[in-house]
């Protein structure tokens, strides 16, 4: 074997495992995009649990809702990607609503059993209330983008992942400009701090808390479309597993802090994508259950969350 | 004395329900559709009642007993049709596995409570699910088949012994120990209850009879799928639990049956029917929240009224 014949299998050696980094990263990108849906979700969850202890199971079917605006806006009344979006966002808010003020609000006070099994019964209620006016069949979304990869410094990344990464990404900087620097952000927080405390401070709880629902929806609603670009299609059960995971995200980040439930999602997307990636793709699903097992026994408080001492 | 005779005039009771359903069965009144309900019936009542001992009586609310009834399913169907065991052995190693994984489950995720618990149930019941779908030994998502070694006696008999044996515990010293517990768990605590000791118990004790459950279900439905036993099952479990009353027995079974009339004869339009029961279930926690019985028994009622006073409404 002569000099150069070392040279040039050293060089397919590199170059295979150049492409193998190329990959990963390639994964990394598409696990952060599938990770900022999740983080989109989870930021309804945390908000709303964050402010009134209630695990809103019906998040999951307001993201589904959301998808079907998006799909109805841009192929039956042909509207683009964002006006199909802010669209999806605005009806969301509004569904939010209504489901928190006719289901949610009576049950303030009553026990957090009645409170969760309501949540679930809203969520089937809608999920079938679907099914009925259209069938569970699915529907399949538009391609946005003809050439669907861009390549940046050898890595091939999808043009959707990009996209799908840019609107969470300002969607997620709105947020923590509205919860930060404007006055229902401040109340949000109040109220999440201490309901009681902040009534008798003269802020309106019952207004700040359908403001919670409205954005937590209008997010869901967001991560609906691009839950649809990003897998192109949507059905009417679609909520459900997202959903569930967006809730293991919000655990995983520290339930009631926002920062934790975008980490959360991003983290649950890399590793739901990486094991998917070593060959484990039916495993998927259950990875982001065994996730939130472990960090329910081990750390309980969530990645970001301060640990209460529980009170007699 | 008194005691007993209540218990043999329910017993004989019983008997007369099931020589009724023999002979409707035997006589070919009933057609196999009617049949099979009433066999679902009895399922479905072993379900409600043992998630009734962890949710009713513990007060610790899981939501992924399906899991149970999945494990109880596919190892008393492997045990019948790839190891050729009889039908009782099949069932009850299904039930003690199940016990097995209740215990597993119940140790770590037991120390959490109200939500925590709930997501943390649920999502183990997701687990024992893809678990069984990635494994091709039992068929993966395509399904498992099984022949009918299900009828009226085994469902019949299966349904009382749970009924007996969860009634019998919750009235024990460990029953109220359990209700102590669900009671308020720190008082319990400070009482020197080992409130650990019998969550874990409830709950493995529910995992037990939903495992007895899943070997008859999958004996009666020819062909088991991992999708048979998605979180939707468990939900279904919880809404009988719930609408029956939380801490109700009878209430329980009583819904349990309602239910699957309702569900039986809305068998052709499964999305009405589970509007009817998603509209109902939230109607019912809205403007009733104890459930349809509260934690009373139907069999309260028939009790003459001189003790007066005790409400156990909370």
């Amino acid at each position: 074997m002569g000099a150069s014949e070392f040279a040039l299998f050293f060089s397919v050696k590199e170059a295979v495992k150049g492409v193998k980094v190329m990959e990963w990263i390639q994964q990394l990108i598409n696990g952060v995009s599938l990770g900022s849906i999740y983080a989109l979700i989870a930021l309804g969850y945390t908000m709303v649990y964050g402010i009134i202890k209630l695990i809103n199971f019906a998040h999951g079917d307001v993201f589904m809702i959301g998808g079907f605006i998006g799909f109805y806006a841009m192929v039956r009344w042909d509207m683009g990607f964002i006006p199909a979006l802010l669209l999806a966002m605005i009806l969301c808010a509004v569904f939010g609503v209504i489901i928190e003020r006719v289901a949610y609000k009576r049950l303030r006070n009553s026990t957090r059993i009645a409170a969760l099994i309501t949540a679930i019964g809203v969520s089937l209620l809608i999920e079938y209330t679907v099914v009925f006016f259209r069938g569970a069949q699915p529907e399949g979304y538009p391609d946005l983008f003809v050439e669907k990869n861009i390549t940046i410094l050898g890595v091939q990344i999808s043009k959707t992942s990009i996209l799908i990464l840019a609107v969470s990404i300002v969607l997620m900087l709105l947020l923590q400009f509205i919860v930060q620097k404007t006055k229902i952000g401040k109340a949000m927080r109040a109220v999440s701090h201490d309901a009681d405390a902040a009534r008798l401070m003269g802020i309106n709880v019952d207004n700040t808390i359908s403001a919670t629902f409205a954005i937590g929806s209008a997010l869901a609603g967001a991560a609906g479309v691009i839950f649809g670009v990003y897998y192109t299609k949507v059905d009417p059960f679609m909520g459900i597993i997202p959903g569930l995971k967006a809730f293991v995200a919000a655990v995983l980040g520290g339930i009631g802090i926002i920062p934790g439930a975008m980490v959360g999602g991003m983290l649950l997307g890399v590793v739901e994508t990486f094991v998917s990636a070593l060959g484990f793709s039916l495993w998927r699903d259950a990875a982001a259950f065994i996730i939130l097992i472990l960090i329910l026994i081990f750390r309980p408080e969530g990645i970001f969350g301060k640990n209460t001492r529980e009170k007699v | 004395m008194k005691k007993s005779k209540i218990f043999w005039s329910y017993l004989i009771l019983a008997l007369v329900i099931y020589a009724v359903g023999q002979a409707l069965i035997s006589l070919n009144i009933i057609d196999m559709y009617y049949k099979n309900m009433l066999i679902t019936m009895c399922i479905n009542i072993m379900l409600a009642v043992s998630l009734h001992v962890v949710i009713g009586v513990t007060g610790q609310f899981s939501i992924g007993h399906a899991g149970f009834l999945a494990i109880g399913a596919y190892v008393s169907a492997i045990f019948t049709m790839k190891l050729g065991m009889p039908f009782i052995v099949a069932i009850l190693v299904g039930a003690i596995v199940a016990t097995l994984a209740g215990l597993i489950v119940g140790i770590p995720t037991l120390r959490l409570k109200g939500d925590y618990l709930a997501i943390a149930t649920l999502g183990f019941a997701e687990i024992i699910r893809i678990t069984f779908l990635n494994i091709d030994y039992v068929g993966g998502a395509a399904g498992m088949q099984v022949t009918q070694l299900s009828n009226w006696t085994y469902a019949f008999f299966a349904a009382l012994i749970t009924i007996i044996v969860i009634s019998n515990f919750t009235k024990s010293r460990h029953g109220r120990a359990c209700i102590a517990i669900r009671e308020d768990e720190i008082a319990a605590d400070a009482m020197g209850i080992n409130t650990t000791y019998y969550k874990v118990t409830a709950f493995a004790l529910g995992a037990f009879f939903a495992g007895v459950a899943g070997g008859i279900f999958s004996h009666n439905v020819f062909i088991i799928q991992p999708s048979a036993f998605g979180f939707l099952k468990s939900f279904d479990i919880l809404i009988f639990v719930v609408l029956g009353g939380l801490g109700s027995l009878s209430g329980a079974i009583i819904s349990a049956v309602l239910l699957t009339l309702v569900s039986t004869y809305l068998g052709n339009f499964p999305e009405t029917r589970m509007i009817i029961y998603s509209l109902v279930l939230i109607l019912v926690m809205l403007y009733r929240p104890t459930g349809l019985l509260g934690t009373k028994e139907i069999t309260d009622l028939f009790k003459s009224k001189k003790k007066g006073g005790i409400d156990h409404d909370q």
